[in-house]
């Protein structure tokens, strides 16, 4: 079985859908010659020449509006934010104007543009470098948002952002690039939507979402040591949400769990508790637990991060206070 | 190609499509009829014709929430229009838009915008479009002067610069942002020149003038087709209402306002069409019969057309 890196499975992913579709075109800083900070577009000039993989000044607001008006004519534009802190600059662009183009114009308009970016933090790149933000693009009607975990969603995921016909913020983490998975040679797609049950367990449900899903798979594996059940489920996309997954592990479980890197202050767990105890009061054991990075800027120093992000012992803690 | 009378007489017929249409809208928001705002480009329709007239349809545009005759102008249905603004679902967004969001790919309008400088950003996507293409196709953005200060107007200019993008920044100085004379916001005369500085063509013309914009706009698109990149255009011009139905304008002298409407585009082209283009007094006549004739029909349409079902708020999220 082949395995590669995230980073690779994005590459390929790219390699494989601008070799089909002479209209994607990829737009970002620094991703030419440097192949991004990230690397992740390494080769793709060499491959694809300067009009397909575009080195744009420093001028996000500039060029995730241009990226928008391909997108109305007919192009396909993938947009690589350096960093997702950096969404804020270009925040009109997208949430004004690409999120809310094809309502506001009774649907005579479609805006096929994906943007990449990775977040999050572990790094120790301080405040403005280690954001999450999948709740934002969650809350504001109109982008198809995605989380991928591991290398195989991360390709699979990002095939099939690549023939979607509505935005799609495509969110990858700065500490998963190097991760190795298995990742097929042939060619598959993964709708978004679809919940990854990533371990299945009787006793409690994990839910989380892109990097916090290693530690959550860590967490359940030392549960079970403890002769604690816990499924994994991993969401991979918050729009679509795929609740009925959610809800039909809970129906089994009684408990459940979320976990995600983001803030927890209104994360995508308190959205989540929402609807399974509008949906699912009547199965619940215990109070809903949610797990979400403290809610103060993301710190630099190894220590305090430690405690800002949350990580395996977090999740575990969360498990053991619902099921004693 | 000079324009010929026949031509002559279709810009006059839509500036003065364009004027009543503004009038009755206005009316249909003293009554309450027209919710939100609305910001009338009464004045500015030599701005509008004059630059849409150098377009082809097939050529991409962005305006601004001052677009409805820059919209019509284009080619958007007046009929579709006033019942967009009336909130009906026969509008061109099926009432999802309203008055600062008309949209139609279908003759290259790729939106209103009710965000000031955001379509200088988004012409340039469609540019690009254009050039990937191969196509001779350009794209044409309007805007204000207040835009000008805005962040993202900057990286438009510096993009389209860079890229050597067919694209023409059609600025429409009418001396006001809102209620704030731009003259203090912007340390130099002139805007153009700050467009200058970004490494492309500028012009400055006579925006109560529709042939005068119509030749400076339809240089910055042949120079734009032929890959000479893109053109900043500063058209000085004047809204003769407020900003919004409704602004007391304290901000500006009666008298400044009747020195402009002295020189009402309205009035003066059909006496310059007449005194120096061959054009009978006859033929502005009907024209006008026939205008207002339209505007009761596209009332009428826009009065009768039903309302969105409920159920329609939940469509048109995703392709
Ligand atoms: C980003 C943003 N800031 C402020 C406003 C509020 N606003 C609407 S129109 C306007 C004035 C714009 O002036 P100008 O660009 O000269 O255009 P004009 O209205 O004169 O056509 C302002 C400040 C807005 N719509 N968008
Ligand atoms: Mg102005």
């Amino acid at each position: 079985m082949r395995e590669i890196t995230y980073a690779q499975a994005v590459r390929e992913a790219l390699t494989e859908g601008m070799t089909h579709d002479p209209n994607i075109i990829l737009i970002g800083e620094d991703i030419g010659l440097y192949g991004g900070v990230f690397k992740v577009t390494e080769g793709l000039l060499a491959k694809f020449g300067p009009e397909r993989v575009r080195e744009t000044p420093i001028s996000e607001a500039g060029f995730v509006g241009a990226a928008v008006g391909m997108a109305m004519t007919g192009k396909r534009p993938v947009v690589e934010l350096m960093f997702m802190d950096f969404l804020w600059v270009a925040s009109d662009q997208v949430f004004n104007q690409a999120a809310k183009m094809r309502y506001m114009s009774g649907g005579r308009v479609k805006v096929p543009m994906v943007i990449r970016s990775q977040q999050g933090g572990g790094r120790g790149n301080g405040a403005q470098h280690s954001q999450s933000f999948e709740t934002i693009f969650t809350h504001i009607p109109g982008m198809k948002v995605v989380l991928p975990a591991t290398p195989y969603d991360a390709k699979g995921l990002l095939k099939t952002a690549l023939r979607e016909d509505n935005p799609v913020i495509f969110i990858e983490h700065k500490l998963l690039y190097n991760t190795r998975g298995h990742v097929p040679e042939e060619d598959y797609a993964i709708p978004f939507g679809v919940a990854d049950i990533k371990r299945e367990g009787s006793d409690v449900t994990l839910v989380s979402l892109s990097r916090t899903v290693l530690f959550a798979l860590e967490a359940a594996e030392e549960a079970s040591r403890d002769g604690v059940s816990v499924e994994v489920i991993d969401l991979r996309t918050t729009v679509p949400l795929d609740l009925e997954a959610i809800l039909k592990s809970v129906r089994k479980t009684g408990r459940l769990v979320i976990a995600h890197e983001a803030h927890r202050r209104l994360g995508i767990g308190a959205e989540i508790a929402a609807l399974v105890q509008e949906q699912a009061f009547d199965y619940l054991d215990a109070p809903i637990a949610r797990v979400g990075a403290m809610d103060v800027p993301i710190p630099a120093s190894k220590t305090l991060e430690d405690v800002v992000l949350p990580g395996k012992s977090h999740i575990l803690d969360a498990i053991r206070a619902i099921v004693s | 190609m000079p324009l010929t009378q026949d031509d002559l007489l279709r810009m006059y017929r839509m500036m003065l499509l364009i004027r009543r249409f503004e009038e009755r809208a206005t009316q249909y928001f003293m009554n309450g009829q027209i919710r939100g705002s609305f910001h009338p480009c009464i004045g500015q329709e030599a701005t509008a014709v004059g630059g849409c007239f150098a377009l082809r349809q097939d050529d991409y545009m962005t305006c601004t929430y001052r677009g409805h005759g820059q919209s019509l102008a284009k080619g958007l249905d007046a009929k579709e229009a006033m019942a967009e603004l009336l909130g009906r679902r026969t509008g061109c967004s099926k009432g999802k838009g309203g008055s600062m969001h008309f949209t139609d790919p279908r003759i290259g309008l790729l939106g209103e915008n009710a965000i000031v400088g955001a379509g200088a950003a988004i012409i340039n996507g469609a540019a690009l479009t254009a050039r990937l293409d191969g196509t001779d196709q350009v794209g044409l953005t309007f805007f204000g002067d207040g835009a000008t200060n805005q962040g993202v107007f900057f990286e438009a200019l510096n993009l389209a610069a860079i890229w050597q993008l067919p694209v023409i920044f059609f600025c429409e100085n009418n001396l006001y942002s809102e209620m704030t004379p731009i003259r203090d916001m912007v340390r130099t005369d002139s805007l153009a020149d700050r467009a200058g500085a970004f490494g492309m063509a500028t012009a400055v013309v006579d925006g109560y003038d529709p042939l005068a914009v119509y030749d400076t706009t339809l240089a910055a698109v042949e120079r734009a087709r032929a890959g000479g990149g893109p053109t900043f255009i500063e058209a000085m011009t004047y809204r003769l209402v407020g900003h919004m139905v409704g602004d007391s304008e304290p901000y500006r002298t009666k008298e400044e306002v009747a020195e402009w409407r002295a020189r009402d585009p309205i009035v003066m082209f059909p006496r310059r069409l007449v005194a120096e283009f061959g054009v009978s007094e006859q033929q502005i006549g009907a024209i006008d019969a026939a205008v207002a004739a339209e505007i009761e029909e596209i009332a009428r349409f826009a009065e009768q057309s039903p309302w969105p079902e409920p159920h329609e708020a939940a469509e048109d999220m995703w392709a």
